[in-house]
């Protein structure tokens, strides 16, 4: 027998979570470390704050200021929202999709290493004490190696270009799995509207992360081995790392916010108990608008001098994703309208977002006036802008879906006066700090300062932002408190612990087995589960009969390959080549084994399956 | 067209209230919504339209919303199925094609001020020419037309154009005088000068800022752009090219010229250098771009900024008195090592450089 040629491989403790290919581990594994990351990053933010509370302050030296603020956007961008929303990715799509796993879970578990691999190495430069600090967009000349001596810059170069690896394989990853793994009768009109965001989201992954490594490439190419790329005294165009960093950066923003978009329609129809209003115009809306992501690269280059035909082209196609954004707010409010909403903390987040979101969503539109943005840009105007659709939309898309599926990822429920007193604080905070920072932006406070004169005006609008910025850090604390707490809280989760669950993940235990489902679910719908619950049944109709399930073995090779380009990076910026040849012999020499031994995986009898195999 | 007209026309009375709300805050020397000139009065005037239709869709969203919110929490113990709703056309139809009339209104400004803003004055005889070259962290303003340079103070006649072609000489800065018009990047490099004119219809000084990321002291990189009437401006400039005399003491000629000079011009001496001008600093508006001659004297902040350049603009590419240059092309020059009777001779001598217009 088949089922019986391969002896079935099994870690425990500490090696289960080095080796595991299973994507609700890595899901885990995504979540602390992006985790951790949200935690420095946010820690970062504090210290700019506290040096920003009163003019000409000295908390923070200006060489350490930018470094900072360098850090902040690039941990938080890359290191923190990224992974949190890949924990989602991978906690959730398999299960919705009725899948047993990713199409790849080799390489899920190599997509999460080296994105791991890249943040450590990022971050360690703090201890090196070479920090990068010509700010998360790293525009030469100052990035370039006249301006930016020492290894800073490097470590953000060789950081991202790892972690990129990562998020690129993640990418192909999903689009793999979305398209060919879905369970029988889930058509792409059956997909649930998460589904559908991270499956644009991968998309655009795949066609903006190769950008931005060759950037990268080019850059750390320009510092390392004295190419001229951008080096304009030697006939290199520093304008052309803005092009290639926006290419990049835009649909970077849509890569952030399309999961949360997914979360919240998902978030919003459960708790209003209502089918998602307009859902194919929800699809169709989410298709434009990362369509159009790639096609307005140049708004945030506004003043770079591209001249009037560039400026009112790009203007004109920023504007227009107005339009289908517009259309998913309203078939938000409108799933709301006649519902019976309940307020829980994942709701209270969905519900906080749509206004917010809204008023992140309208500055965009007054940034892509061109001739405004002459005023607006690099001012205070935009970092409101940004923080109010990254933190506003995209954190609390996060914050969402984290008090949503945490019973699912985790089995235990998140206690809910805890999630309510983490809302409301964190949402205070965070009108309270960035609100007023448009302000500060319009009577001319340009961003990245390290501090102001005073006289200016800027003095107690900053005050208030920082106090607003420690509303926040205590909001998030009270997140970790629920987590721990909830941890001590040994109570067993129902399958459905909200009862109005409507897609396929809540017709499985919580947490689920290590296998999702015994049998792969037969979708009849879209809304599968609820649909069969409206029928009053308890579980999903079989697509098959129950049998052995073929599961991948778990292996150590990602994390060896991780470690090993972790070394080469480290190699190749500090000129040591044998330590760089060493680390890629061992990148390479793990995908050669890959490559030469096969593994079929192993086979869960269904004797093996009646015992409960929990992941 | 009727119709565009109409909704317009609701909306002026919001735009008119957001205009007055806008510019109750900031200082009318620095604030982007009390412009003080034409052009940044257009921006301004797209800012408040732009701000009065996004206030409307604001309110819009927000009263549905806590409608919403309150008419369909649900009550306790309620444990009805509510109907589920595919969708609805007419609904679709209406939030997609009000936003799109709401963008054609904002639309068809923007690109005309696009246009219209970017209008290039080079060749015009009527427009007073400027080149601008941003420095880490100084601007340097030079006159092509009259043969002159200076720096920090950008000194225009009102009820002129005035053009300017913006060039870095290190890393990308951005050149923004806020109630005056929007901001222009530096760029160094070939092919990437940039133009950009403005107008000044009062006279007065206006604060200008470096709006991007250039290093340490990015935050500190301000300038002022003084207008002046047409009269007052020719006689600047007639003051600017008349001749300077040295220090009258030796030994403080001596290190002036050893010691400033090797970087610095002033007058007719070593003209087109790399660092400020230093003809007429006595007259200007401040010292370092951040040293207010209006709260202490000319000669203190001249003496501050000449023994502590380094602790005042961190990164900066001047040594002072005790610190060498640790950052940028100036790497490794070393510290002027000024004695306290030079220091005070070079400040007093430099005061006194005061012109006449």
């Amino acid at each position: 027998m088949a089922a019986h040629a391969h002896t079935v491989k099994r870690y425990r403790g500490l090696m289960d979570w080095l080796t595991t290919v299973d994507h609700k581990k890595i899901g885990i594994l995504y979540l602390i470390a992006g985790g951790f990351f949200f935690l420095i990053g946010g820690l970062e933010a504090i210290l700019i704050r506290i040096q920003l509370i009163k003019p000409m302050n000295d908390f923070v030296g200006a060489d350490t200021f930018n470094q900072l603020i360098t850090m902040h956007g690039t941990t938080m961008i890359f290191l923190a929202a990224m992974p949190m929303l890949f924990a989602l990715m991978n906690a959730v799509i398999p299960l919705q999709i009725g899948a047993r796993d990713v199409a790849f879970p080799f390489l899920n578990s190599l997509g999460f290493w080296t994105f791991f691999a890249g943040g450590v190495l990022l971050n360690i430069s703090w201890f090196a004490g070479d920090i990068p600090d010509a700010g998360w967009t790293s525009y030469v000349p100052l990035a370039g190696p006249m301006y930016a001596g020492g290894h800073g810059v490097d470590y953000y170069l060789m950081g991202l270009q790892i972690a990129g690896i990562g998020t690129l394989i993640g990418g192909i990853n999903f689009m793999a799995t979305i398209i060919n793994m879905r369970a029988p009768g889930m058509s792409f009109m059956r997909m649930p509207m998460f589904t559908w965001a991270i499956f644009i989201t991968s998309a655009l992954i795949v066609f903006a992360f190769p950008v931005l490594t060759v950037g990268l490439v080019a850059l750390t190419f320009d510092r390392l081995f004295q190419a001229n790329f951008f080096e304009t005294g030697n006939g290199g165009n520093a304008v052309l790392w803005e092009h290639i960093f926006w290419v990049f950066g835009h649909p970077e923003v849509y890569i952030l916010i399309l999961p949360a978009f997914g979360v919240i329609s998902e978030v919003v129809s459960t708790f209003s108990r209502k089918r998602l209003f307009g859902y194919s115009s929800m699809v169709f809306a989410t298709v434009l608008i990362a369509f159009l992501g790639f096609m307005v690269w140049a708004h945030h280059m506004f003043t770079t001098g591209l001249g009037p035909v560039a400026n009112g082209l790009f203007s004109i196609a920023t504007m227009l994703i107005a339009v289908p954004t517009g259309v998913k707010i309203f078939n938000w409010l409108f799933t709301l309208w006649g519902g019976s909403i309940s307020f829980t903390s994942a709701s209270l987040f969905a519900i906080g977002f749509i206004p917010t979101f809204v008023m992140g969503g309208v500055t965009g539109v007054m940034l892509a006036v061109a001739p405004a943005d002459f005023q607006y840009h690099d001012t205070y105007f935009v970092v409101a802008h940004f923080h109010y659709v990254i933190v506003g939309g995209l954190i609390f898309g996060i914050f969402s879906g984290l008090h949503y599926w945490w019973p699912k990822m985790f089995g235990r429920v998140l206690n809910e006066k805890l999630g309510k007193a983490t809302f409301w604080t964190f949402f205070i905070g965070f009108h309270m700090t960035f609100f007023i920072q448009h302000f500060l932006g319009l009577i001319g406070m340009p961003r990245r300062v390290w501090t102001y004169l005073p006289g200016q005006d800027f003095d107690t609008m900053n005050a208030v932002s920082t106090v607003g910025a420690f509303l926040m850090g205590i909001g998030t604390i009270l997140f970790i408190v629920n987590v721990i707490v909830s941890a001590a809280n040994k109570k067993p989760v129902a399958d459905d612990p909200w009862e109005d669950g409507r897609s396929l993940e809540w017709s499985i235990p919580s947490p689920p087995p290590e296998y999702n489902f015994k049998q792969l679910p037969l979708v009849r719908s879209y809304d599968a589960w609820w649909n069969e619950k409206q029928k009053g049944n308890t579980e999903m109709p079989p697509a098959e009969p129950v049998g052995p399930i073929h599961m991948p073995s778990p292996s150590i090779l990602p994390l060896v390959m991780s470690i090993g380009l972790f070394a080469a990076a480290l190699g190749f910026m500090y000129d040591h080549l044998i330590v760089a040849i060493g680390g890629l012999v061992v990148t390479f020499g793990s995908m050669f084994l890959r490559s030469v031994f096969d593994d079929h995986g192993f086979h869960i009898e269904p004797e093996e399956q009646e015992k409960g195999v929990h992941a | 067209m009727m119709n565009r007209w109409r909704v317009f026309k609701r909306l002026l009375p919001l735009m008119a209230g957001m205009a007055l709300l806008l510019s109750a805050c900031g200082r009318d020397d620095l604030s982007t919504l009390s412009p003080q000139g034409p052009v940044a009065q257009k921006q301004f005037d797209l800012m408040t339209l732009s701000i009065s239709i996004m206030a409307l869709v604001v309110v819009v969203v927000f009263a549905i919303c806590i409608y919403v919110l309150i008419r369909f929490r649900r009550r306790k113990g309620d444990n009805t199925v509510p109907k589920q709703v595919e969708g609805n056309h007419t609904l679709e139809i209406i939030w997609t094609v009000i936003p799109i009339i709401l963008l054609l209104i904002l639309g068809v400004p923007t690109i005309n001020s696009v246009f219209g803003l970017s209008k290039d004055y080079s060749k015009d005889p009527e427009a007073v020419q400027v080149t601008v070259t941003s420095h880490q962290y100084w601007w340097e303003f030079e006159y092509p037309e009259y043969g002159i340079k200076t720096a920090q103070d950008l000194i225009v006649p009102t009820g002129r154009k005035i053009q300017f072609k913006l060039a870095s000489g290190d890393v990308t800065h951005a050149f923004w005088i806020p109630s005056i018009g929007g901001k222009i990047d530096t760029n160094a490099g070939l092919g990437t000068t940039n133009k950009l004119y403005l107008e000044f219809p009062k006279e007065g000084v206006f604060r200008g800022k470096c709006a991007e990321l250039c290093g340490p002291s990015h935050s500190l990189m301000d300038f002022k752009a003084k207008a002046v009437s047409q009269e007052s401006f020719d006689r600047w400039v007639a003051a600017m090219k008349a001749p300077v005399a040295m220090p009258a003491d030796e030994n403080v000629k001596a290190a002036f010229e050893s010691k400033c000079l090797s970087c610095h011009a002033i007058g007719e001496t070593n003209a087109g250098s790399a660092a400020p001008n230093l003809t007429g600093i006595g007259s200007r508006q401040t010292v370092g771009g951040i040293l207010y001659n209006d709260e202490k004297s000319v000669e203190e902040n001249l003496k501050n900024w000449i023994a502590h350049a380094q602790t005042i603009k961190p990164g900066n590419q001047m040594p002072d008195v005790s610190t060498d240059v640790s950052y940028g092309p100036g790497k490794g020059t070393t510290a002027t090592g000024l004695t306290q009777e030079e220091l005070d001779g070079i400040a007093k001598y430099l005061a006194s450089q005061k012109l006449e217009y």
